[in-house]
């Protein structure tokens, strides 16, 4: 005897309530392994409008390729990655976090994917999440990724960061200023980002 | 090769995208068809929570504050499982409320009933052993909204949860028996399945009512889980 799993219900435009306390801009402290980047985006709807109550849920590997697991505790003495994060959109439906870039994971059939991002949308509007992925432009395994496979080719492009050529500020003594990347999740119509069913 | 699978939702049990009724749905919503992912480590996985998230209040909402907040005082309680009843330990439940009068403490409220100095309406918790939760609070109010003339909605506390991975997280919201506005509510009646949808409205509970003290409502949660027959995968 099973019970499908409970409905899922909007968050609303009040989520920051309950949901601020685990926001947070920057994912990575001093120690941790891996190449600093910046993704700035923005969050638009059918018409083009900003989207400026949505949040996103951020899951990632490290820059090994294997992931966390457990909440490092803030003022824990050795680092980790938990690969965890929540950011909500501003006015402008825009948003902006710094993490590292993750390794390459494994595949259900033992090959390995290419760098990505798990993202998961929720918004005021949305009755259950959009759940879509990022990837890094000119990675070599981004020809043999898995799941890019699966989406038209005219549409994997939404999924894909562009590189800005800029670089950020902020900085820690043993690693370079985080690239920045933009990245942009439409909701519906032209330019419609791939999302996925899982 | 060999996986243990996570089933998908029998159909009508979630919403759709699309629910126009609920009128925000309706720029917000995907065209194009979803694609189908394979479960892979990217979504068997997630993040695990422990008690550095929990503050020695959180699990109380009447007494976050210098003074008591104002309403009716109940006790939310319930346990959190998978789709075969087993209890899932170290959920983070975290929830959301209006306060007594129906307003959110947040910036964007525009609803001209009183805030409530001693009540900030949120909490959160891990489940124990069991998969029991508990919070106490004080009963939401409803509030109006813009979706249509004259558009209220049903008292509800937001939940947010974090089972075992991904596939497990779910954000919905529970409400309250007998509330007269459920019928109305597009939130409420975007779950297409009937039983699914009731399974949203909370019950009003002796067992965990406080003699003097406060009203028990139970709620459980069904999160996805490992189904316990292992399936072919293709490779
Ligand atoms: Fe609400």
């Amino acid at each position: 005897m099973t019970t499908p799993p409970t409905a899922s219900q909007t968050v609303g435009p009040f989520f920051h309530l309950g949901m601020a306390h685990l926001e947070r801009g920057n994912f990575v402290a001093q120690g941790i392994a891996g190449e600093r980047v910046t993704i700035r985006g923005q969050v638009l709807d059918a018409d083009g409008n900003a989207v400026p109550d949505a949040m996103l849920e951020i899951w990632q590997a490290d820059s090994s390729g294997r992931y966390g697991g457990e909440i490092f505790p803030q003022n824990s003495a050795t680092p980790r990655f938990l690969g965890f994060g929540r950011i909500e959109t501003d006015d402008k439906g825009e948003f902006s976090f710094t993490t590292i870039k993750p390794g390459r994971v494994a595949s259900p059939d033992g090959s390995l994917q290419a760098p990505h991002i798990v993202v998961t949308l929720f918004s005021r509007g949305l009755l259950k999440p959009l759940r879509t992925r990022l990837y890094f432009p000119d990675e070599p395994g981004n020809a043999d990724d898995p799941i890019l496979k699966l989406v038209p080719q005219e549409r994997r492009s939404t999924l894909m960061a562009r590189c800005s050529g800029q670089r950020g500020a902020k900085n820690v003594p043993e690693n370079a200023p985080p690239k920045i990347f933009d990245w942009k999740i439409v909701m519906q119509g032209d330019g419609e980002t791939v999302f996925f069913d899982y | 090769m060999k996986a243990a699978s996570y089933g998908r939702a029998p159909a009508g049990t979630q919403p759709n995208y699309l629910y126009p009724q609920y009128v925000s749905t309706c720029k917000r919503s995907p065209k194009q068809p979803l694609i189908l992912l394979p479960h892979t480590l990217s979504e068997l996985t997630g993040p695990v929570f422990g008690h550095s998230e929990i503050g020695e209040n959180d699990n109380d909402l009447t007494h976050q504050h210098s003074g008591e907040a104002q309403g009716e005082r109940i006790i939310v309680s319930g346990r959190v499982l998978d789709e075969e009843g087993r209890a899932i330990p170290g959920a983070l439940v975290e929830v959301w409320q209006t306060n007594a009068a129906g307003r959110y403490r947040h910036r964007v409220d525009q609803h001209g009933a009183p805030l409530d100095p001693n009540f900030t309406g949120c909490g959160r918790v891990l489940t124990d052993r069991e998969g029991r939760y508990r919070f106490v609070t004080i009963k939401p109010g409803a509030y109006p909204w813009q979706n249509h003339p004259n558009a209220w909605r049903p008292a509800h506390i937001h939940f947010s949860l974090f089972g075992a991975g991904l596939l497990s997280r779910l954000v919905t919201q529970m409400y309250f028996p007998g509330d007269p506005l459920l019928p109305f509510d597009p939130v409420f009646n975007s779950v297409p399945d009937e039983n699914a949808r009731n399974r949203l409205i909370s019950d009003f509970d002796w067992d965990t009512t406080m003699p003097s003290h406060a009203l028990g409502y139970r709620f459980d949660i069904i999160l996805r889980g490992r189904q316990a027959t292992p399936v072919e995968v293709s490779p």
